[in-house]
């Protein structure tokens, strides 16, 4: 982990306004943000930990777990809420046996909502390790993660 | 590079893009079209290009707003109409281009508009069709026309010119034409741009920053989003304006990290304009330098308020602070900064070019000009629109998006997002302005705009606004991070019918509480939704309360599907459908839903032809 966090530092010059992009960088090759990346970028930064941990728990992005391999993101934004995005949460729910926020025990799948991916002209809209899929139906959304498996 | 020579260049590329004697085909790829599968067609499509041909005419090009019926794909071939097809899927590609390009086939049935003003026999133009009409499309003036990852087709319709003449203008004078414009920020608050520039260009303390807001927070909004992916040089271009005006060096731009499309654009679009000098130093020989970078949000709706997001680029929490001292007076670093919203940066190039008197003529006497619009919910024509500030509400939903489908009743328009309110029906009439949607409790926003039907349920939305609120809420002031806790549990009970009579009294009084002592925007304006749907839609908080009944059918807590034994033919349609097999029943007899085990996701109801399956 050392070397992939050095790599993402060498990019930087090691000023605060850097804290978020760095984070985004350790995400991309975690997956998430690692407990021991924190206390790294604090030492690099030069911040308290405390500081680190306060900026990545305020931003939704920063996953401070690993993630499954399929990342489901269910639009919940208005237009997506109007035509029906709780039941297709409910029905993802159902299906998984895992709530919005939590990953599968087989590490297969995260589900999370999302407050609006701008494409609400084709709502409900569903997401699915960045490929989006607008006018979807709950039974249509199971159908997309059964082939997932 | 001389303007005068990147122009050329640029003319030259448009004629070939637009050569009439040339064939050639135009596919929406931005996210709505891709999000409707234009992604699988492009590939059909290349496939026939090449295969006759025809790989460099085949274009990607931005959203035309019809995002009703994407994915949509124009065809032009010499001595044909140029035509605008709807809902071209991938299978659809094959037969749709052969008829076309070998048999000059115009299939009419999937034809939407012809688009070069010749008529078609049963085609409409494209100035004609409904949706278009009444638009005036200035922010949107090259989406879906350009090929947006191509700077030269923004050039070569008038593109960086405003800047040109900026830079021969002192900034007083850019400011000046601003302000006669009668520009408001599109952001929201509605302030006027000129007058923001003034304070900035005045206020001391050097260096000074440009910052563009593109984090479009509010969940049914896209228009930001829209303009950037299909326009990415305007924002650009008016960001150089505003840097030459109130003399900074350095801009930012803030952009959603749910937008990764966008994000691509522009950083595409930056480093064309750095290539030909148009950013950077010296911009085109006059001294002028300005750089721009971008910064990626990570997901927290406060950060679109101004000082929370200058917080989010300073590396900390994105927490907003009060005003004054406003970001034009101590921002960035506690430098003079200017921020404002992606559209209102879109509109700076043209009315540079066409003068504040062309803009001016636009709009209403206190709103100006012309605003975008993101019409989605129940509205037959989804999409994205751009009229005259002063349309009628219902000219924007009837007209436009086409009313409320499936044969059902209008019940609401939900203006400004999560700080905005619902509008009913006897509202429809009024010309949409900032100051006329605020009287009626509502506020203009960014823009979304998302129709309501009979089947929505406005408790339910009042709470699912709140618990946005709720959820987004940073936590700074005691009256926001409590009183949105409060407001969200007590309708959670309304609309679980747990609720008392005083419990309304109680809601609305906490609603004016919050109103009044939040710190920022978010507190102030999260009741919005709340005491517009008491106001206008009181009954349906009753019968929730004294009745434990949705008169909609929606809120899941009082909600049941049976199925009708009489009705039922026992086709096992639901039996297949429902997601957690809660439905029992053999085939050719009647089925029963075991209530325990149902989820209420409705499967059921959408599948059975014989509408066996009812809500109670
Ligand atoms: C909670 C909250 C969220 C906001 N979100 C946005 C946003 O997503 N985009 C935006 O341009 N302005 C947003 N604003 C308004 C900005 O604070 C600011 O007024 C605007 O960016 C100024 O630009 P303008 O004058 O060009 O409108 C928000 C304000 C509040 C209080
Ligand atoms: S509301 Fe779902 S994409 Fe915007």
């Amino acid at each position: 982990m050392q070397q992939q966090l050095q790599d993402v530092f060498d990019r930087y010059t090691g000023e605060q306004s850097e804290l978020i992009p760095i984070l985004q960088d350790i995400q991309d090759v975690f997956g998430y943000i690692p407990s021991e990346a924190m206390s790294e970028t604090a030492r690099f930064l030069n911040l308290p930990a405390s500081t680190v941990y306060g900026v990545t728990t305020f931003y939704a992005q920063f996953h401070l777990s690993p993630q499954g391999r399929n990342r489901i993101h269910v639009c919940q934004g208005t237009a997506c809420h109007v035509r029906g995005a709780e039941k297709i949460i409910t029905a993802i729910q159902a299906h998984l046996g895992i709530a919005p926020g939590e990953t599968s025990q087989d590490f297969e799948f995260s589900l999370e909502g999302v407050a609006c991916f701008g494409s609400c002209a084709l709502a409900p809209v569903l997401v699915v390790n960045d490929t989006v899929y607008g006018k979807v139906t709950p039974a249509q959304a199971v159908d997309i993660l059964e082939a997932l498996r | 590079m001389r303007f005068e020579t990147i122009r050329e260049q640029a003319l030259n590329a448009w004629t070939d893009f637009d050569a009439p004697g040339k064939p050639r085909i135009l596919v929406g790829t931005a996210t709505c079209g891709q999000a409707a599968g234009a992604g699988a067609s492009l590939d059909r499509i290349r496939a026939y290009a090449a295969s006759r041909n025809l790989a460099d005419r085949v274009w990607e090009v931005g959203c035309l707003g019809l995002c009703y019926a994407e994915p949509l794909v124009e065809l032009s071939q010499p001595e044909l109409p140029r035509i605008l097809y709807a809902g071209v899927l991938a299978n659809d590609v094959e037969p749709l281009l052969r008829g076309y390009f070998e048999r000059g086939d115009l299939r009419p049935d999937m034809a939407l508009a012809t688009m070069n003003g010749a008529g078609a026999a049963g085609i409409a133009r494209f100035a004609d069709l409904p949706m278009i009409r009444s638009q005036v499309r200035v922010v949107l003036r090259n989406s879906g026309i350009i090929s947006p990852g191509n700077a030269y087709h923004y050039i070569a319709r008038g593109g960086y010119e405003g800047l040109r003449l900026a830079l021969s203008m002192s900034p007083e004078q850019v400011i000046e034409e601003v302000q006669a414009s009668g520009l408001r920020g599109r952001g929201g608050a509605g302030f006027p741009t000129g007058t923001k520039w003034e304070l900035c260009r005045k206020a001391k303390g050097e260096p000074k920053y440009v910052v563009c807001n593109a984090d479009e927070g509010d969940p049914g909004a896209f228009m930001d989003r829209s303009v950037i992916e299909n326009d990415p040089h305007s924002i650009i271009e008016g960001m150089c304006i505003a840097a030459w005006a109130i003399g900074a060096e350095q801009g930012y731009i803030y952009a959603r990290a749910e937008y990764p499309l966008a994000i691509r654009r522009l950083e595409q679009a930056l480093q064309q304009v750095r290539d030909m000098g148009l950013l950077g130093s010296n911009i085109l020989g006059t001294g002028f330098n300005f750089q721009i970078r971008i910064k990626k949000g990570a997901g927290a709706f406060v950060c679109g308020e101004e000082t929370a997001l200058l917080a989010s680029i300073e590396g900390r929490r994105g927490m907003p602070h009060s005003r004054p001292p406003f970001p034009a007076q101590e921002g960035l670093s506690g430098k003079p900064t200017n921020i404002n919203n992606v559209e209102t940066l879109a509109n700076i190039p043209v009315i540079i070019t066409r003068g504040s008197g062309w803009y001016s003529r636009h709009g209403t006497e206190k709103s100006r000009g012309t605003k975008t619009f993101a019409l989605a919910g129940k509205i037959a024509r989804t999409g994205l629109i751009e009229v005259p500030l002063g349309t009628s509400l219902r000219d924007i939903v009837f007209t436009i998006g086409g009313g409320v489908p499936d044969g059902r009743q209008f019940k609401a328009v939900q203006t400004g997002g999560p700080s905005g309110g619902c509008l009913s029906a006897e509202y429809l009439d009024i010309a949409v302005d900032y100051e006329n949607l605020a009287e009626a409790g509502a506020i203009m926003g960014s823009g979304g705009m998302v129709v309501m039907d009979d089947e929505t349920c406005m408790v339910d939305v009042a709470r699912y606004f709140v618990e946005f609120t709720q959820r987004e809420s940073c936590g700074k002031c005691a009256p926001c991070r409590l009183g949105t806790r409060q407001m969200l549990r007590i309708l959670t009970d309304i609309c679980n019918g747990r609720a008392k009579r005083e419990d309304l009294d109680l809601l609305e009084e906490i609603a004016h509480v919050v109103q009044a002592a939040s710190l920022c925007g978010l507190g102030q304006t999260a009741p919005n939704p709340v005491l517009t749907t008491l106001r206008y839609y009181k009954d349906e908080y009753e019968a929730h309360v004294r009745d434990h009944r949705c008169p909609a059918g929606q809120c899941p807590g009082l909600l049941r599907y049976v199925i009708d034994p009489e009705a039922c033919t026992g086709c096992t349609a639901c039996v297949r459908k429902c997601t957690v097999n809660a439905i029992a029943g053999k085939k050719n007899q009647p089925h029963v839903i075991d209530q325990e085990t149902c989820i209420t996701c409705g499967a059921c109801y959408a599948v059975c032809r014989f509408h066996a399956v009812t809500k109670v």
